[in-house]
């Protein structure tokens, strides 16, 4: 879980060009959107592309990402619950 | 109602180099590539705007463009949004950001079409980014040319301002190669009453674009 | 100085001229069809597209199709048939091409279409520069890239040009093709809907998407106009400036739009007969649209979507969807919105669900676009 959640940080970091920012630095359970650090619709589509990509999960329907997107720790159990 | 519109300010960015109103105010070394080169003149800004990194490489240039043309030249609560302008025109759209969404495709077995690079396959987007900064509403169109025309921008946008659609405008070209290996922004600040002595004029901004 | 409307032709789905196009829009008659998973797609998605064969068969009764791009077949032979039925003189000086496209020949950018033609032709000025050979313009052509309001705008631009009193007559032709490169752009925003488009309805779950090509004749005189003429009244764009990709949440962007294009034409609201809006059938599109007419108050005005029979044709749109509003206004006929059931959209607005004759004299166009930006126009008959 430790490595899948440091992998899914660096994947964030990458997807969603957070510039000057560290994994260490994403707090695991801090809410993605909203204030935090700023994401918006396009990487909520992003954070799907990186599912299906690394994980080989699709979401077809991106109002269902609201709920999974919540922190990264969120993102972490969606991913072990589901991935191929 | 034809006062003639005039030219509070330009700035201009290709080779390392930002110029406004003919000042140097930024330059980095000539081997920085447009990455390395955008990310230090928009550091170079002291704004903090997360946004700037998520935009490609055309976006940031004509983002870095207006940014460093209000800054010396600001319009800060003189106009309501309806009332500024942006027409902005190049010759290569967005091709730079075209040719990364293609790479995406390619390969069937590796098909990962990505929604943040696919927004900026149109090249008006960078109108979008400077629009969203300071809340610009007003006439808004992105054009294609082989070169800049100077003649065809002053005539167009001199009838917005005349017509009552437009009191201030941000006019110019942003053009970017592949790869950003070239780059070239000159943007234009069109007021009526920006108390400038710079006509807003063919044969000014061809003169203006080419030194 | 008025701008009149003199003639126009559309290549589309539905057909390879105006009158083909607007005899199957008064039927009911959708040119969205389920295609195979293939070249477009990898997987089957709904779309309208222009039928290849057909294509490529008139094309060759005027040059040979091989030293044209498909989008360049379509430009060509729409701007043909449009100046040859309105009488428009293309090679005149004080005459000027406008063309509008967002992607313009983007296939050429995949590996086995590389070399198939100069690589000038991948830029827009290039396509445009084809044309003015072609025809042997006297002006290079403008161009138009701003997203999906392109076609739209590009008539806003002209209609300005000939009030400048610059050109007498200004042809606008609009066009883009379906390619991989636009299909899967869209499926990254999962925006296209498994099924044909559903604009403002509770059930609308995205777009479908459609390729067309249309030109649509302005000029300064009178002329070519049977009995009732058409104007270009007045025009404008906006921007929402608040997201590259998502509609506003208020719809004021678009308000701001309609209100200075109802200023440009000297209207009141009342005196707009109906709306053709651009209702893509996607959720926030719909929405913001919505609102933006109920901020101009014009939720009573009865409104439409043309996406269910052609799809969302891009550079096109706002071309072949003025000119079939043009032809509703003349023949005094509403097309109802294809795809529409039951009203789902955040504000109430009057969905047109009927065709039916009425009498028509002013119409407003809108279109909205990536970017944030929103493009009003208003036809009238005068």
């Amino acid at each position: 879980m430790e490595e899948l959640i440091l992998d899914l940080k660096k994947q964030l970091i990458e997807a969603l060009n957070l510039e000057d920012i560290t994994p260490e630095e994403i707090d695991t359970n801090a809410p993605l959107f909203g204030d935090g650090l700023g994401l918006d619709s396009i990487d909520a589509l992003e954070i799907i592309l990186i599912l299906e990509k690394y994980y080989g999960i699709k979401i077809d329907d991106p109002k269902a990402g609201a709920q999974i997107f919540y922190s990264v720790k969120t993102i972490a159990d969606f991913v072990v619950a589901n991935r191929k | 109602m034809s006062d003639q519109v005039m030219i509070s300010g330009w700035c201009k960015i290709n080779n390392s180099r930002i110029l406004v109103n003919d000042k140097l105010v930024f330059e980095s070394p000539e081997s920085l590539d447009f990455s390395e080169f955008s990310k230090a003149a928009f550091k170079a800004l002291e704004q903090p705007y997360l946004k700037f990194y998520k935009m490609d490489n055309l976006s940031k240039l004509g983002f870095l463009c207006a940014e460093h043309l209000l800054k010396h030249n600001p319009i800060d609560g003189k106009y309501i949004p309806e009332e500024i302008g942006i027409i902005l025109s190049n010759a290569e759209s967005c091709i730079d950001t075209d040719i990364e969404h293609q790479k995406t495709i390619t390969d069937a077995n590796n098909y990962f079409p990505s929604p943040s690079i696919f927004v900026y396959t149109l090249p008006n987007i960078v109108i979008g980014e400077i629009s969203i900064k300071h809340k610009f509403q007003g006439e808004n169109t992105f054009f294609i040319f082989e070169q800049f025309q100077p003649d065809f921008m002053t005539g167009y946008i001199q009838g917005l301002f005349d017509g009552g659609q437009l009191k201030a405008c941000i006019a110019g070209w942003v053009d970017l190669s592949p790869n950003a290996k070239n780059y070239n922004a000159v943007f234009f600040l069109a007021e009526k009453s920006g108390g400038s002595e710079v006509q807003f004029t063919s044969e000014n901004l061809k003169n203006i674009y080419n030194q | 100085m008025k701008v009149y409307i003199t003639g126009d032709n559309v290549i589309s789905s539905l057909g390879f001229n105006t009158e083909e196009n607007m005899d199957n829009l008064f039927k009911g008659i959708t040119g969205i069809h389920k295609i195979d998973r293939g070249y477009l797609s990898p997987e089957p998605i709904p779309a309208a597209l222009v039928d290849s064969g057909k294509l490529e068969a008139v094309f060759s009764n005027i040059a040979s199709p091989t030293l044209f791009t498909r989008l360049e077949q379509m430009m060509i032979l729409s701007v043909k048939q449009a100046a040859e039925s309105s009488g428009m003189d293309l090679q005149h000086p004080r005459s000027l091409l406008i063309v509008s496209t967002t992607k313009g020949n983007v296939e050429l950018l995949e590996k086995d279409k590389k070399t198939n033609f100069p690589q000038e032709r991948v830029y827009l000025w290039g396509l445009a520069k084809l044309i003015k050979d072609y025809f042997k313009l006297y002006h290079t052509p403008l161009v138009v890239s701003n997203a999906c309001i392109s076609g739209l705008l590009a008539i806003e631009v002209g209609a300005r040009l000939i009030q400048s009193g610059q050109y007498d007559q200004v042809a606008v032709v609009g066009g883009d093709i379906l390619t991989p490169f636009v299909v899967s752009g869209f499926q990254s925003f999962k925006s296209l809907s498994p099924e044909p488009c559903k604009p403002y309805d509770a059930n609308r779950d995205g777009l479908s998407l459609g390729e067309a090509c249309a030109t649509i004749i302005l000029s300064s005189q009178m002329q070519n106009i049977d009995n009732r003429a058409v104007v270009v009244a007045g025009g404008a764009s906006s921007n929402d400036a608040n997201h590259i990709s998502g509609p506003s949440r208020t719809g004021d962007g678009l308000f701001i739009a309609i209100k200075n294009a109802l200023s440009a034409a000297s209207l009141a609201i009342d005196q707009i007969d109906f709306i053709c809006a651009h209702g893509t059938a996607t959720p926030y599109n719909d929405d913001m649209e919505s609102k933006a007419v109920n901020l101009a108050g014009m939720q009573e005005v009865p409104l439409n979507s043309l996406k269910g029979y052609i799809g969302h044709t891009l550079g096109a749109a706002g071309t072949i969807e003025s000119i079939v509003s043009v032809r509703s206004l003349l023949k005094h006929k509403l097309i109802k919105t294809l795809g529409f059931n039951t009203l789902g959209v955040a504000e109430k607005i009057k969905i047109i669900s009927e065709t039916k004759e009425c009498e028509l004299n002013n119409c407003l166009k809108v279109a909205s676009g990536f970017g944030g930006c929103n493009a009003a126009v208003i036809f009238s008959v005068v």
